[in-house]
């Protein structure tokens, strides 16, 4: 082979051409054992670990933001290396000049920069106040010259929230394999290529668009050869070994996240890529197991410090400080060989030997046909840590083949040839209200829909709300897709993701994600009317702000076919609503079922709904069953669920599911095989995402009035992973009251 | 044939009553007013909600591929589902295409004659024994135990495989003698494939209390961690190649 970084490999097609799917189905191998060769930490990895831990602690006491660097505009080389402990770190590289410091990014909005450090007690420095204020027009400017009123009102009403309008979108995973295996001269190659490919005769909007766009990210790519060069790394050639192979990987993610404060900044899936590299080591004997699985401690370490600088009110809707720094783990190749390796182990033993965490957000891609101790073994680690969710592989491969990964939480693409143009989501139980009063938003009193008439009987009909919840639901994905346009158009224009997109192909699939939330309400309160009598109560102004349900319904959760069908009529009707409407760049449509910690602020900003929900009381997370509702165990409340149909929510369905011990099973040792089988069946049964606790309700107690014994408690909520102890109190006993299934 | 049930609730993730996860219908009814019952709520038929087999049989069909990744399968409990074996043999023979493991959780009171054909469509019975002391036995649940000896024999005859259950009581249930006799009724059952010691919990008094009853165990308390171990220990010693958990 002509690059000796490459010895020992198999080659391919992957040699001429970037394709790391190639070199990894060439060279990878399965492993179906078990999880006794894992070594615990070293002790570097340990004390460097534990100089963390108390920076961790002492960030938790200073109100969540340890310090901030209000002077500079971080870019991928803004700042000189920085070091926890240059003796214990093997895997070297932090954001800013401090550990744990937060940099400011304004391209997506300085209002956003500003409030942040207000919120913080931090001064922006005036100068930078000023230029992006008067001279650099920002993301968050671009999109406000354009919304209409129309849009202004419906953001505010919070009929659709959470947009990226003022800060980065996120959800686009480079391809930081790329990196380690080629090296960034043959990567610029190839994008110089790609410009000679696209000089066309007619220069359309397009063309000069994506020329700009890949000539910024070559500088990117040059950028990223600097800061490697400031640690003392050359990473313009491929890595030669495991160590180099992690870092170089590591590198590529660190420039992403030092330029772009994205709502999720995923990884990709980077595990089994990685082991090919430990592989070629271990057997030359260069390093033995402890070396191998300290190369992923601590990559994992570093994982587990990433910052991004916030509002306080994203933290509301966003809770936790997460920056979902998903890695997907496992899955099945479409050869049928599993795509488990040691080093899937190997990072999820970092739960074992650092503790439990919630970043790296941890998926693992389930497939009836994974090894079965693996399976266990995950299980296992659920039941120890809560820090794992798991998607259906089986369910998302025939759409994306078998080198996909998610970002952020359930959102699949085929990494380095998809991206997707993220949306937050709409609430559609507030629209259900809108469809019973004409279009007024019924906590503002503001007319947010255009008017039409509202219903004047007392008790609801159902063909009536249907008719009307049908054209609130119209004017709804009209204005949420131009909205989303919008965003999207000036994101790519005023904070474009350089190097995020020098990882990518110069053609890209393009999905425009669009998101729900309040399924369940919406379905209950829907099947209330249907199968109960609900009563309209009016305020002073004629407004229902209130609703008397007399006699049962069947409730979302049971596996009643007579309440799911309205669900799954509710999501296809909404798809289908948003698909008429053409997009930005021709992206194809999709929708999630997904509300990460946002269902507590949804419902603080949702009157009393029909299904006999008060106002301000919380939806249930994702696409989960109404607390307290599902009353026939575990399984029918998943089974409700797993109805949803993925094809028509591609962007994914997330479940959230907490269970004490006890309930898994009377014998600890039959516990993870009771989980395993809960997986495969709920997978078998079309599930698509599940977030698993696996704790006490007590714990979760004593930790709101103790946080100090649990600095690392980790709880699996809606898609992410939070450290307890970081969410609001609100949130806290929204997680607690929330179902946990028990014995019975 | 009873086309319709009466029962109490159903658990569709059961993980406690037989092997794997178990469908777990909670018949309603009993003849026992047991004093550690923890579920008294299920002791009155006309309490519970009717369904037909048909819904069952339709129901059930939904959690196949969790009864075939853990082996697991339906579980019918109580109350007393015996009571009405008559539902449930038309029952099991409607699932018996679906190919699904049954399992009966009994106090064994019926009569053998009226059971046999549903013991021929079952695959496994959890047999609480309440207390092997013909005359405790009557004082904690108010019948003799005549019946589910004759049941224990009939089980014992056809090689039922039988999962025995009893609950650890302190000064009740669980000194050396009662230990010692319940070893010795184990031992003439050749088909006993486990022993599951239960230690008595006080989750049930709140049932008790909202139910305006009072349980003559109120004063009794759960047995310590120790107590559990020593009692499995000294089981074992009796019993040396039984399961016990």
């Amino acid at each position: 082979m002509q690059n000796t970084a490459w010895e020992g490999f198999v080659a391919g097609h992957w040699v001429d051409e970037i394709d790391v799917r190639d070199f990894i189905q060439l060279n990878y191998m399965p492993y179906t054992g078990d999880g006794t060769f894992l070594k615990p930490p070293t002790a570097k990895s340990l004390d460097l670990w534990d100089k963390v831990k108390k920076l961790l602690w002492e960030e938790h006491q200073k109100n969540g933001v340890l310090n901030i660097d209000t002077h500079t505009v971080s870019s991928i080389t803004s700042h000189k290396p920085c070091y926890i402990d240059r003796d214990l770190e093997v895997i070297v590289g932090l954001q800013t000049d401090e550990p744990l410091k937060r940099a400011i990014m304004p391209m997506g909005g300085i209002r956003m920069v500003r409030a942040a450090t207000d919120s913080y007690g931090y001064e922006l420095d005036p100068e930078i106040d000023l230029i992006f204020t008067h001279y650099r027009k920002t993301h968050n400017q671009g999109v406000f010259d354009v919304y209409t009123p129309e849009i202004r009102k419906a953001r505010k009403a919070g009929i659709i929230t959470g947009l990226p309008d003022a800060y980065g979108r996120g959800r686009i995973i480079g391809d930081y394999r790329r990196i380690a295996l080629y090296g960034t001269d043959f990567l610029i190659k190839n994008k110089i290529a790609c410009l000679k490919q696209i000089e066309y005769d007619v220069f359309t909007d397009d063309l000069i668009r994506l020329r700009e766009e890949v000539s910024e990210q070559i500088t990117a790519l040059k950028e990223l050869n600097e800061m490697a060069e400031m640690y003392g790394y050359d990473i313009s050639q491929p890595a030669r070994n495991a160590r180099e192979a992690v870092q170089f990987v590591y590198f590529g993610y660190l420039g992403s996240i030092k330029e772009q404060n994205g709502a999720a900044m995923s990884l990709g899936r980077v595990s089994t890529f990685l082991d090919i590299y430990l592989n070629r080591d271990l057997k030359r004997g260069d390093i033995d197991e402890e070396a191998a699985q300290e190369l992923i401690d601590q990559f994992c370490i570093k994982l587990r410090m990433v910052r991004f600088l916030r509002t306080v009110d994203y933290n509301e809707l966003f809770s936790g400080d997460p920056v979902w720094v998903t890695e997907s783990i496992g899955g099945m190749g479409i050869d049928g060989r599993t795509l488990v390796t040691r080093t899937s182990f190997r990072f999820l033993h970092t739960l074992n030997n650092l503790g439990s965490a919630p970043e790296p957000n941890l998926t693992v891609l389930w497939s009836q046909n994974l090894p079965q101790p693996f399976k266990e073994f995950c299980a296992q680690t659920s039941i120890d840590t809560s820090s794992i969710q798991y998607e259906n592989d089986d369910l998302m491969r025939p759409y994306w083949g078998d080198d996909y990964a998610i970002a952020c939480c359930v959102s699949a693409m085929r990494i380095g040839k998809q991206m997707q143009y993220f949306g937050a989501r709409a609430n559609l139980a507030k629209a259900l209200l809108y469809a019973i009063n004409g279009g007024i938003d019924e906590m503002l009193g503001l007319q947010v829909a255009p008017e039409f008439k509202p219903i004047s009987g007392d008790i609801l009909d159902y063909d009536e709300l249907w008719d009307r919840y049908d054209k609130v639901l119209e004017w709804l994905a009209k204005t949420y897709v131009n909205t989303m346009n919008i965003i999207h158009y000036m994101h790519d224009k005023y904070a474009y993701e350089r190097l995020e997109f020098a990882l990518h192909d110069l053609n890209i699939y393009r999905t425009m994600a669009f998101g729900m939330a309040g399924l369940s309400v919406v379905a209950d309160s829907l099947s209330a009317v249907k199968h109960a009598r609900v009563k309209i109560i009016r305020n002073s102004q004629g407004l229902a702000t209130d609703f008397e349900v007399c006699g049962e319904y069947p409730s979302f959760g049971n596996n009643d076919p007579r309440v799911d069908e309205i669900a799954i009529l509710v999501q296809k009707t909404f798809m289908e609503k948003l698909a008429k409407h053409p997009t930005y760049r021709d992206s194809k449509h999709t929708l999630s079922i997904l509300t990460i910690t946002s269902n507590v602020v949804y419902g603080k900003k949702t009157g009393s709904t029909p299904d006999g929900r008060k106002a301000g009381e919380p939806f249930a997370p994702g696409a989960n069953p109404m607390h307290g509702r599902d009353q026939r165990g575990a399984l029918a409340s998943m089974n409700s669920v797993a109805k949803l149909p993925y094809r028509y929510a591609l962007d994914g369905i997330s479940y959230t599911f907490s269970i004490i011990p006890k309930a898994l099973g009377r014998e600890i040792k039959e516990r993870p095989r009771n989980l395993r089988s809960l997986l495969d069946g709920y997978f078998a049964s079309g599930g698509h995402h599940i977030n698993v606790n696996v704790l006490e309700r007590e714990i979760l107690e004593d930790a709101i009035e103790h946080p100090e014994k649990y600095p690392q408690l980790t709880i699996r909520v809606s898609g992410y992973a939070v450290n307890f102890i970081k969410l609001t109190r609100e949130q806290q006993l929204d997680v607690i009251n929330r179902t946990f299934h028990t014995i019975v | 044939m009873a086309l319709e049930g009466y029962i109490h609730s159903i658990e569709t993730f059961g993980t406690l009553d037989g092997p794997g996860i178990r469908y777990v219908i909670f018949m309603q009814g009993c003849p026992l007013r047991c004093a550690f019952c923890h579920n008294p709520d299920t002791w009155r038929m006309v309490h519970g909600q009717k369904k037909t087999v048909a819904w069952f049989v339709e129901d059930i069909k939904n959690y196949l591929p969790y009864f075939r990744s853990s082996g697991g399968g339906l579980t019918v409990s109580g109350g007393e589902p015996l009571l009405q074996a008559s539902f449930l043999t038309l029952l099991f023979s409607r699932l018996r295409k679906l190919n699904i493991h049954k399992a009966v959780d009994t106090s064994g009171f019926a009569e053998v004659e009226k059971i046999k054909e549903l013991m021929s469509l079952t695959d496994l019975v959890m047999l609480s024994i309440k207390h092997p002391d013909p005359d405790r036995h009557r004082e904690i649940c108010g019948q003799s135990n005549d019946r589910p000896l004759a049941l224990s024999r009939y089980l014992s005859r056809i090689m039922m495989p039988v999962w025995i259950r009893y609950v650890l009581i302190p000064q009740v249930s669980s000194d050396r003698r009662d230990l010692e006799m319940l070893a010795q009724m184990i031992y003439k059952m050749p088909n006993v494939e486990r022993l599951e010691l239960l230690p008595y919990h006080t989750m049930g008094t709140p049932k008790w209390r909202a139910l305006g009853l009072k349980s003559p165990l109120l004063d009794s308390r759960p047995p310590t961690e120790q107590e559990i171990q020593s009692a499995r220990q000294y089981m074992q010693s009796l019993l040396p190649d039984l399961k016990i958990i």
